[in-house]
């Protein structure tokens, strides 16, 4: 099968951790590593013979085989540089809380994306817990979703510090937008224990139609499906019905590419991310669908 | 001597007690009692603070901002006051309490996190709000710790900073020995909030002020999370045996919590086995109720169910771990028969 060309913008924990990941798929080709200065990442990139570049977006803009870029950077930059991305006629795949374009959760709606010129990765809660809410929801009707994530303090980073209220309401938002409840709210803690913890995700929905079977095969099938893509994807609890009220409990163990494996957190973003594109591949190269 | 200023929570940690089912009315005259006994601060929110009312935290009988208006009528002279735990609610929930009324907010974090504070405390400050900022959990960490998270709270503007012993787990020497060391260090008053599961928590409350602590929280009762917090009223007469002064009148405050909390109570203030077992294993108070439930729901005894959660250093807002815990527990004595 014949690569498609993609770059990194943002080379920071994320961005070095999302290098690792593209390298191992068959169907997407890292030609540029873009930054703002020398570091781990950029010369990681180097290292695998990868072109960077520390000045700018121009030379990878330039390059016509990049047809899908990823931004790694913060709101701010990404806002900056979605515009740009879409004039050079290259996809972008947004894991920033910037939320240019529609959210993407690939198990439930990449399919609908196809030919967005901006696809936006939500939050790193939003990837572990909307697939479950929407299965949920396919079965029995979700009047109501919400969610708990419980991140190890160490996995939490400056930007999710500075603005956890991004995190609740990009959630919640996702909850109903994707995950197809009527009403949404998510939660979000972070434990400090040592060793750290690893991402815990509570999804509980409130169904119209408490139909046990068809609710937990449906689940059941889901967890499969994102555990495709997000190796560390397991079920903890599975769905407990009472008074109307689904339980579900899924854990996210990261692989530990270049990030700790207790940060499934931000592994579950680039797994999420790395699994949007190469759909987004399949579609341009005419096989549609999964 | 300093005036030791006093924070009633009757109306928010109490809210635990009461599985977060307080009607307007109770609120309007739980509210109004205080005030007229002097109170310095009413504290009103959900249990886990505004926007707590959840699947995961208990459903409110009434909205925050319900019961924010009522009391906001009825308040003379009191600071009304909410909580706010960043990671549950957000800082719309600080203007809406703000519009509604209240004068101060308490912005509570674990006792390692206080970083995910600062949004809300500058947001807090911007609104003119009192800014208390509130770290919990704090039997788990170290006084250098707690310190060093104090000075985060006090940098982004908080007004006051408190220690609480959320799980109700701390010895008055440790109470002591902390707030000593935030007292010396901080430039902002010092305040602390207990918890009776070991029933210490008019005890460390005493330690906390003979080490410096000029602002204690209280409630009626002791309502609270777990075997509740200390007890305001008698709070009040240990103060003034100790020539300690605060504004509030002692008759009324015990009439308050005679005539119009005790009839509301719908459970025991008391340390039973599964309060004491919060104290012992250091686990969060407001887990007793979920645990409870969770113990029945899968036939277990409650206290292994809070000897696990300690064990796995389970903080503030993990509700959802109980089920987690208690689903574990249950496979294993089914496979064990």
């Amino acid at each position: 099968m014949e690569k498609i060309g993609v770059a990194i913008v943002g080379p920071g924990n994320i961005g070095t951790d999302l290098l690792f990941k593209i390298r191992r798929s068959n169907c997407l080709d890292l030609k540029w590593v873009i930054g703002i200065k020398e570091s781990e990442g950029i010369r990681i990139a180097k290292s695998y013979g990868i072109k960077t570049n520390i000045t700018g977006l121009e030379p990878m803009l330039e390059d016509s085989e990049v047809k899908i870029v990823f931004d790694a950077t913060s709101a701010a930059p990404h806002i900056e540089n979605a515009p740009l991305y879409k004039a050079a006629g290259k996809i972008a795949i947004d894991l920033t809380p910037a939320s240019v374009g529609p959210f993407v959760v690939p198990s439930v709606n990449i399919d609908k994306l196809v030919g967005e010129p901006n696809i936006n990765m939500v939050t790193c809660g939003g990837q572990a817990t909307v697939p479950i809410v929407y299965a949920v929801h396919r079965a029995a009707g979700a009047e109501y979703a919400e969610i708990v994530a419980c991140i190890s303090s160490k996995s939490a980073g400056p930007g999710t510090r500075q603005n956890i209220d991004e995190f609740t309401q990009t959630t919640a938002n996702a909850i109903c937008k994707v995950g197809g409840a009527k009403k949404g709210k998510a939660i979000i803690v972070l434990n400090p224990a040592e060793p750290p913890i690893i991402m815990t995700n509570t999804i509980y929905v409130k169904v119209e139609k408490p139909d046990c079977q068809a609710i937990e095969k449906s689940v059941m099938d889901m967890v499969k499906q994102v555990g495709s893509y997000v190796p560390g994807y397991r079920l903890r609890v599975p769905p407990l019905l009472e008074d109307g009220v689904v339980t579900v409990i899924v854990e996210v163990e990261g692989k530990g590419d270049f990030l700790p494996k207790y940060s499934g957190n931000l592994d579950i973003m680039n797994c999420a991310a790395v699994a949007a594109a190469e759909r987004l591949v399949a579609a341009m190269s005419g096989k549609v669908g999964r | 001597m300093q005036k030791i200023n006093i924070v009633d929570t009757t109306l928010r940690d109490g809210s635990h007690a009461v599985s977060h089912k307080f009607t307007l009315d109770q609120v309007k005259d739980v509210a109004a009692g205080l005030d007229q006994a002097g109170v310095d601060y009413i504290e009103i929110s959900h249990g886990d603070g505004l926007s707590g009312s959840s699947q995961n935290y208990g459903w409110a009988l009434t909205s925050d901002k319900d019961r924010l208006a009522v009391a906001s009528n009825v308040i003379k002279n009191a600071n009304l006051t909410v909580l706010l735990i960043p990671g549950i609610g957000t800082i719309e929930d600080l203007e809406m309490a703000k519009a509604n009324g209240a004068k101060a907010a308490r912005i509570a974090t674990h006792v390692t996190e206080a970083d995910i504070a600062e949004q809300h405390i500058k947001f807090s400050k911007k609104l003119g709000l009192t800014t208390f900022g509130f770290l919990m959990m704090s039997h788990m960490e170290s006084k250098a710790k707690i310190l060093e998270q104090a000075k985060l709270l006090e940098s982004y503007g908080s007004d006051v900073v408190y220690m609480a012993d959320s799980a109700g787990a701390m010895l008055p020497e440790e109470v002591g020995e902390k707030i000593a060391e935030l007292k010396s260090n901080l430039h902002v008053p010092v305040g602390f909030h207990a918890h009776n599961n070991l029933g210490l928590a008019i005890a460390n409350a005493l330690a906390a002020v003979k080490a410096g602590a000029t602002y204690l929280d209280g409630s009626l009762r002791g309502l609270g999370a777990g075997a509740g917090n200390a007890q305001t009223e008698v709070l009040i007469g240990v103060l003034e045996k100790y020539n300690q002064p605060t504004k509030i009148d002692f008759y009324k405050i015990v009439d308050a919590a005679e005539d119009i909390l005790a009839p509301i109570a719908t459970r025991p203030q008391i340390i039973d086995k599964s309060a004491l077992m919060l104290g012992y294993a250091g686990v969060y108070s407001s887990f007793l109720i979920h645990t409870e439930r969770a113990a029945k729901r899968f036939k277990l005894d409650p206290r292994d169910i809070l000897a696990e959660l300690g064990k796995r250093k389970m903080v503030g807002g993990q509700e959802d771990m109980i089920i987690d815990v208690a689903y574990k527990l249950f496979q294993q004595k089914q496979k064990e028969n």
